[in-house]
C-alpha cells in the first residue's frame, strides 16, 4: 500500500530531515509519533504530496507519488487520500454539504451526494449540512471535517494532530470515529501525533 | 456543484466589499452608456429631422438660431421674411423645393405652423384619422400633441401668441377658432410635436392685430392696401452642389439670410460633443477607480481564503481550477456591474427623455443595446480580467504546504 524509501525534505534555508524507511499494508491503521520539531507534519505532507521531497521515493499503491507532475499529484491526492488537519478548515461562503461536494467536484471522482448525506448522519452532524461552516461549533466542524476527508471512499486517511485540543473524552470519540470511518471504507489510516494517549490503541507505530 | 457556485458564493459572502465594486462599476458604465445613447439619439433625431434639407431661409440672425427654431422648433425664430423677397430666391432653378413656415402662435406650448403638404410630405408623415387641413383654420396635428393635449378629430381650440411659452394674459390669447380635421401617424419627426395649419391661417391671425382688439369696424381705412405677406422661413431642398454660394449672394442686399444646415448642424453637435466628452471622461475616472477597487478587493479576498485556496488543492483542485475561479468572481463581478450599469442608464434616458419631452417636446425612445455598448462590454470583461489576472497569479503560486501548516 504504501512504501517509503530514503526520504529526505531539506526547507530551503530551514531544517532537514531524513525520515526512517517503512511500509504499511492496505486497511492498516498506524500511529506516526514523535516530538515537536522531528518532521511529523512534515512527513504527512510529503505523503500526501503536498511537499516534493528533495530524495527518496514515496510509492502508493504502486504509483511513485515523487514521479508524478503537478496537476497529476493534486488529481491524485483528490482521489486516493482523505486528509484532516489540526483545525477543521472551510470554504467559509458555502454550505457544510457543499464543502463536502467540493471534494468529489475538484478531483473529478464521482460520488453521490447520498454518501455525504450518510456520513454526515453517522457522525451525528447531518442537520448541520446546510449550515454555513462558521456557524458551527468546534467539535462539529472537526465531525465534517473527517467526514469531508473520508465520505468519498480515499484509499488513505492522513490525520495530522486530530487530539492535540481535545480531553481524554473527546479524544477518544474522535479516535473512534476516525477508526471507524477508515474501517467503513476500507482505507488505510495512518495519524501523526505527539499525544502519548494514543499510544495504546495502535499496534503499528512508527516513531521519528 | 460547478466552479460557477463557488464564484457566486465568494462573491455574496462579502457583501459591502461586493456592493462597493458594483456601485462603482455601474455608474462608470452607466454614465459612459448614458452618454452614447443620448449622442447616438440626438444626432439620429437631429439627422431625420433634417432629411435632405440642405437650407434654411430666414430673417438675417443667427444661423444656428435660424437652423434650431425652423428645423427642430427648439429655439425662437430671428424675425419675419416677406414673401415677395423671398420669391427671388425660391425660384431660382438650383432650389428643388422651398417648404413654407409661417408660424407665432401655439397651442399648450405646441406651436402652431402655417405649411402646406410639402412639410409632412418631405417627413413621409402619413395621415392616421381625418384628412390633412386644407381650409384656413382647419389643422392637423402631430401624435405627440394628439396625446399630450388630448385633441381629437372635431375639436376645437383658441391659439395664443407665442412660440412656445403659454401666455398668462387673456391679452395674448387670439379668438378665433381652430378645428382638428386629423391627426399625423407617428412618424418620430419633428411634426409629432407641431400642430400643421396653411399658410393662410397664420396670416389671417395676425392681420390687422389693432382692430380685432379694439373691434372697432367704422374707422375701415379706405386707402388700405393687401399688407406684404411674411413668412417665418423657408426650408430649401437644392438641386445641384455650389447652390449655397449662390442663393446666399441673392441674400445680400436683403433681410434675408440662408444657414447652411450641414454646416450649423456640426457646430451644434461638436459643441454638445464636447460637453458629452467632459461627461464620459470623468465616467472613465470612475471606471478606472472602481477597476481599482474589484482588484483590491479580489486581491484581499484571495489573500483571506489562501486556506480555503490551499484546501481545495488537497481536495483535487488543481493550480488551473484555481487560477478559473478567481478570474470568474472577477468576470463575474464586472458582468453584474455591466448589466447594472445598463439598466441605471436606461432609468436616466427615460427620466431625461420624460423632462426633454415637457420643456422642449423632444423625447428619447430607442432603449435597444447599441453597438457601442456591446463594445464597452468587452472592453469592460477585458479590464475585469485584467484586474483579476494578478490575485488569480498569486493563487497559483500558493505553497500549500506552508499555507495549511501556519493556518
Amino acid at each position: 500500500m504504501i512504501d517509503v524509501r530514503g526520504l529526505t525534505f531539506q526547507y530551503p534555508s530551514g531544517p532537514s530531515f531524513t525520515f526512517p524507511d517503512f511500509s504499511c499494508a492496505s486497511k492498516e491503521h498506524v500511529l506516526v509519533l514523535g516530538q515537536s520539531g522531528k518532521g511529523k507534519t512534515t512527513l504527512l505532507h510529503l505523503l500526501a504530496g503536498m511537499l516534493r521531497p528533495t530524495a527518496g521515493n514515496i510509492l502508493i499503491q504502486n504509483t511513485d507519488i515523487t514521479k508524478l507532475s503537478n496537476r497529476e499529484l493534486d488529481k491524485f491526492r483528490g482521489r486516493e487520500i482523505g486528509i484532516i488537519f489540526q483545525t477543521a478548515h472551510f470554504v467559509d461562503s458555502i454550505n457544510v454539504i457543499d464543502n463536502l461536494m467540493l471534494s468529489p467536484f475538484l478531483s473529478g471522482k464521482k460520488t453521490p451526494l447520498e454518501d455525504a448525506m450518510a456520513v454526515l448522519e453517522r457522525l451525528s452532524v447531518a442537520h448541520k449540512a446546510k449550515e454555513k461552516p462558521a456557524s458551527l461549533s468546534v467539535g462539529e466542524q472537526q465531525r465534517c471535517a473527517i467526514a469531508r476527508a473520508v465520505f468519498h471512499k480515499p484509499s488513505l486517511i492522513f490525520a495530522d494532530e486530530p487530539t492535540s485540543a481535545l480531553d481524554d473524552k473527546n479524544a477518544d470519540q474522535v479516535i473512534d470515529m476516525l477508526e471507524e470511518q477508515a474501517q467503513q471504507t476500507g482505507a488505510t489510516l495512518i495519524i501523526v501525533t505527539h499525544d502519548k494517549r494514543l499510544k495504546d490503541r495502535f499496534q503499528k507505530q512508527i516513531t521519528l | 456543484m460547478r466552479l460557477l457556485k463557488i464564484s457566486w458564493s465568494n462573491i455574496k459572502h462579502k457583501p459591502l466589499n461586493t456592493l462597493l465594486s458594483i456601485v462603482l462599476l455601474a455608474f462608470g458604465i452607466g454614465i459612459i452608456s448614458m452618454m452614447l445613447l443620448l449622442k447616438a439619439q440626438i444626432s439620429e433625431k437631429f439627422d431625420r429631422n433634417i432629411k435632405d434639407i440642405d437650407f434654411v431661409l430666414a430673417a438675417k440672425g443667427s444661423p444656428l438660431q435660424s437652423m434650431l427654431a425652423n428645423i427642430y422648433h427648439v429655439d425662437v425664430p430671428t424675425g419675419n421674411i416677406k414673401v415677395s423677397e423671398a420669391k427671388r430666391i425660391i425660384k431660382n432653378p438650383m432650389v428643388a423645393e422651398a417648404i413654407p413656415l409661417a408660424y407665432g402662435d401655439n397651442y399648450e406650448k405646441y406651436r402652431i405652423v402655417g405649411t402646406n403638404e410639402k412639410y409632412p410630405n418631405h417627413y413621409g408623415c402619413t395621415v392616421a384619422e381625418g384628412n390633412l387641413f386644407a381650409a384656413p383654420f382647419e389643422v392637423t396635428i402631430g401624435s405627440s400633441v394628439a396625446r399630450e393635449t388630448g385633441l381629437k378629430l372635431g375639436s376645437t381650440f383658441t391659439s395664443v401668441h407665442g412660440y412656445d411659452n403659454a401666455a398668462e394674459d387673456t391679452d395674448a390669447h387670439h379668438h378665433q377658432l381652430f378645428t382638428v380635421v386629423g391627426i399625423f401617424a407617428r412618424s418620430n419627426s419633428v411634426i409629432d410635436n407641431l400642430i400643421l395649419t396653411p399658410v393662410e391661417t397664420t396670416w389671417m391671425v395676425h392681420e390687422h392685430p389693432e382692430e380685432t382688439a379694439t373691434g372697432d369696424s367704422t374707422s375701415v381705412d379706405s386707402t388700405h392696401v393687401e399688407p406684404e405677406r411674411e413668412m417665418t422661413a423657408y426650408l430649401i431642398k437644392k438641386r445641384n452642389k455650389g447652390a449655397f454660394g449662390m442663393l446666399s449672394k441673392q441674400t445680400e442686399d436683403t433681410t434675408m439670410q440662408l444657414a447652411n444646415v450641414a454646416v450649423e448642424n456640426s457646430r451644434l453637435m461638436n459643441n454638445f460633443g464636447l460637453g458629452l466628452s467632459t461627461i464620459t471622461a470623468i465616467a472613465v475616472v470612475i471606471m478606472v477607480i472602481s477597476f481599482i477597487s474589484i482588484f483590491i478587493s479580489l486581491f484581499n479576498s484571495m489573500r483571506e481564503r489562501r486556506y480555503e485556496l490551499a484546501l481545495m488543492r488537497t481536495m483535487g483542485g488543481t493550480r488551473a481550477t484555481l487560477f478559473a475561479l478567481i478570474i470568474q468572481e472577477g468576470l463575474l463581478l464586472v458582468s453584474i456591474g455591466y448589466a447594472v450599469g445598463l439598466l441605471l442608464s436606461r432609468t436616466g434616458l427615460l427620466v431625461l427623455s420624460k423632462f426633454m419631452e415637457e420643456s422642449f417636446h423632444y423625447g428619447l425612445d430607442n432603449l435597444a443595446i447599441t453597438t457601442q455598448e456591446l463594445a464597452l462590454l468587452g472592453l469592460t470583461l477585458f479590464v475585469g480580467l485584467l484586474a483579476s489576472v494578478i490575485p488569480a497569479w498569486q493563487a497559483l503560486k500558493i505553497d500549500i504546504s506552508k499555507t495549511l501548516t501556519n493556518a
